[in-house]
């Protein structure tokens, strides 16, 4: 039994890296129509920033602070450079857009820092979190985060009226621009907030996984596997999603012979795909109805 | 009264098609003016080039403005608020968030009155304020809609085919409304219909459109009164 609780709340703190990860890539989606791959490596790249700061003697609380700023304007400079002016060209031109962005940001990162794994600093330390051996202090921190962070976003869009203007655009673009909103930085703003997301979960995982240039390559597999359990178009959904792909995860390695660390992966995507087949909105996400 | 809009060799294209061929109109400040006219004579599209949502050459001047080559949104602020057909509400949220949003551009302390005068305009929607839009009636979609435009506090209206699929009763309260509401509040209304018995009743002043162009214009009464007219465009 307290193999089986130790197993769930370890699910839960990797699953709160997941649900920001499912958080960032349902903001452009929602904003765009479009799955945004180089989402890891955007947060791969802000944890690299950070680490550079602490590095240099920035305290760990000032670094996470700049590299949220640097990662909100980096995220809408790329929006502003990159996929505005692909805004009408085919989804193809769009996938090569983000497999050119994963792969400048993962060569620029190993080029500047190497490949070679780096310790990647906790600010809550990795003791037993209050005398419990279920859970270490940093893997409550990350919960911690991950809610702050939640909340903070849920009373963004339901009680500021530039909440209120990004729904709007995402959800009607055209009825939007005819209340006099500019939908066109409303898409900036949701990739400003996607990328400073995905550098949060980075930050948070990187004392986990360590940092080298490809260490999110996993986290955006089952952050896409919560988005898509969720349903692409709930944000609700994705963080849902992302908590049950972690105790899933963590559970199947355990309890499912043959599974063990080494098969987790896969088990993202099979998840992916039985979601697709069976129930293709997700949990919580509506159907989309398209008019010819 | 001098013109408040002024429209002259207005031409819209969507692609090669060519939907409007030299549009000539103006309307006066305070006046509530009827566009009259067939399926696809260019009703919605001249309402769409006002709001840049077509791409059109010519000339639109609002209130000594030019409106061509402005973005949907910098015309919007310019007081201009745009109630299209399909209406044009986000479904998804709920009533007082659709007011909120169509008051969106302004800075003042009013836009929290603002929502209580549309509410005494529109006793329903107060009934229904947390409710979402898109679960209200087609009638009360329309008010909401209607309601939304008023927000942003706007010198003029463009209305396209208000009453489009409502009952009869509803389209007369809307319309009784919109009278209201234009004489007032002072908002100039232009309004598109296919209806042109009751918008004739209403406004005061009317053009016909055909396949793209002015064929006639005169007021309200006049129109009305002109049998050829009648017969031969407006199918009553």
């Amino acid at each position: 039994m307290e193999l089986f609780t130790n197993q769930v709340l370890a699910g839960i703190a990797t699953g709160a890296i997941y649900a920001c990860m499912a958080l960032a890539v349902v903001m452009i989606y929602q904003a765009i129509d479009q799955l945004n791959f180089a989402q890891g490596e955007m947060a791969m790249f802000s944890t690299f920033l950070a680490w550079q700061m602490i590095q240099w003697g920035v305290p760990f609380w000032g670094a996470f602070a700049l590299t949220l700023v640097i990662s909100f304007a980096g995220g809408v400079m790329i929006e502003r450079l990159l996929f505005k002016p692909l805004a009408n060209a085919p989804i193809l031109t769009h996938v090569a857009g983000f497999i050119a962005l994963f792969a400048i940001l993962n060569s620029v990162a190993g080029l500047t820092w190497d490949f070679t794994i780096k310790q990647f600093p906790s600010p809550f330390g990795s003791a037993p979190f209050l005398g419990s051996q279920l859970i270490s202090t940093h893997q409550a921190g990350m919960i911690a985060v991950t809610l702050v962070l939640l909340l903070a976003l849920y009373f963004f869009f339901q009680f500021t009226r530039i909440g209120l203007a990004m729904r709007a655009a995402a959800a009607q673009p055209e009825s939007a621009r005819l209340v006099g909103i500019n939908t066109s930085w409303m898409v900036a703003l949701g990739w400003g907030m996607a990328s400073a997301i995905g550098a949060i979960a980075g930050m948070m995982i990187a004392p986990v996984v360590f940092l080298e240039p490809n260490m999110m390559g996993g986290v955006l597999i089952y952050g896409f596997a919560a988005a898509v359990l969720g349903g692409l178009s709930s944000p609700f959904g994705a963080v849902i999603g992302g908590f049950l792909v972690g105790i899933f995860e963590n559970l199947a390695g355990t309890y499912i012979p043959g599974v063990g660390n080494e098969l987790k992966l896969p088990i993202a995507l099979a998840l992916i795909i039985t979601v697709l087949v069976v129930k293709p909105n997700g949990l919580f996400g509506r159907s989309v109805v398209k008019r010819v | 009264m001098s013109a408040l809009l002024t429209v002259t060799d207005l031409r819209a294209y969507y692609g090669q098609v060519q939907a409007l061929h030299g549009l000539q109109f103006e309307m006066k400040e305070g006046s509530m003016t009827t566009l009259l006219g067939a399926n696809g004579a260019g009703k919605t599209t001249t309402l769409r080039a006002i709001c840049a949502m077509v791409r059109s050459t010519g000339s639109i001047q609002f209130a000594g403005t030019p409106l061509l080559g402005r973005s949907t949104e910098a015309i919007v602020k310019l007081g201009i608020a745009h109630v299209p057909q399909g209406r044009g509400t986000f479904t998804s949220m709920t009533v007082e968030e659709n007011l909120q949003l169509g008051a969106i551009t302004r800075k003042d302390k009013e836009i929290a009155s603002d929502i209580e005068r549309m509410y005494a305009h529109f006793p329903v929607l107060k009934q229904r304020h947390t409710q979402q839009a898109g679960t209200l009636s087609g009638g009360e979609q329309q008010m909401l809609a209607v309601a939304r435009a008023l927000m942003l506090r706007p010198r003029l209206m463009l209305l396209d085919e208000p009453s489009f699929g409502l009952a009869p009763l509803v389209v007369r309260d809307l319309f009784r409304i919109l009278g209201k509401i234009n004489r007032e509040d002072k908002v100039s209304i232009l309004v598109v219909e296919q209806n042109a018995q009751l918008a004739l009743e209403l406004a005061d002043h009317a053009y016909v459109i055909e396949t793209g162009r002015i064929v006639m214009s005169g007021t309200a009464t006049d129109i009305a009164s002109n049998e050829d007219i009648r017969k031969s465009y407006l199918g009553y």
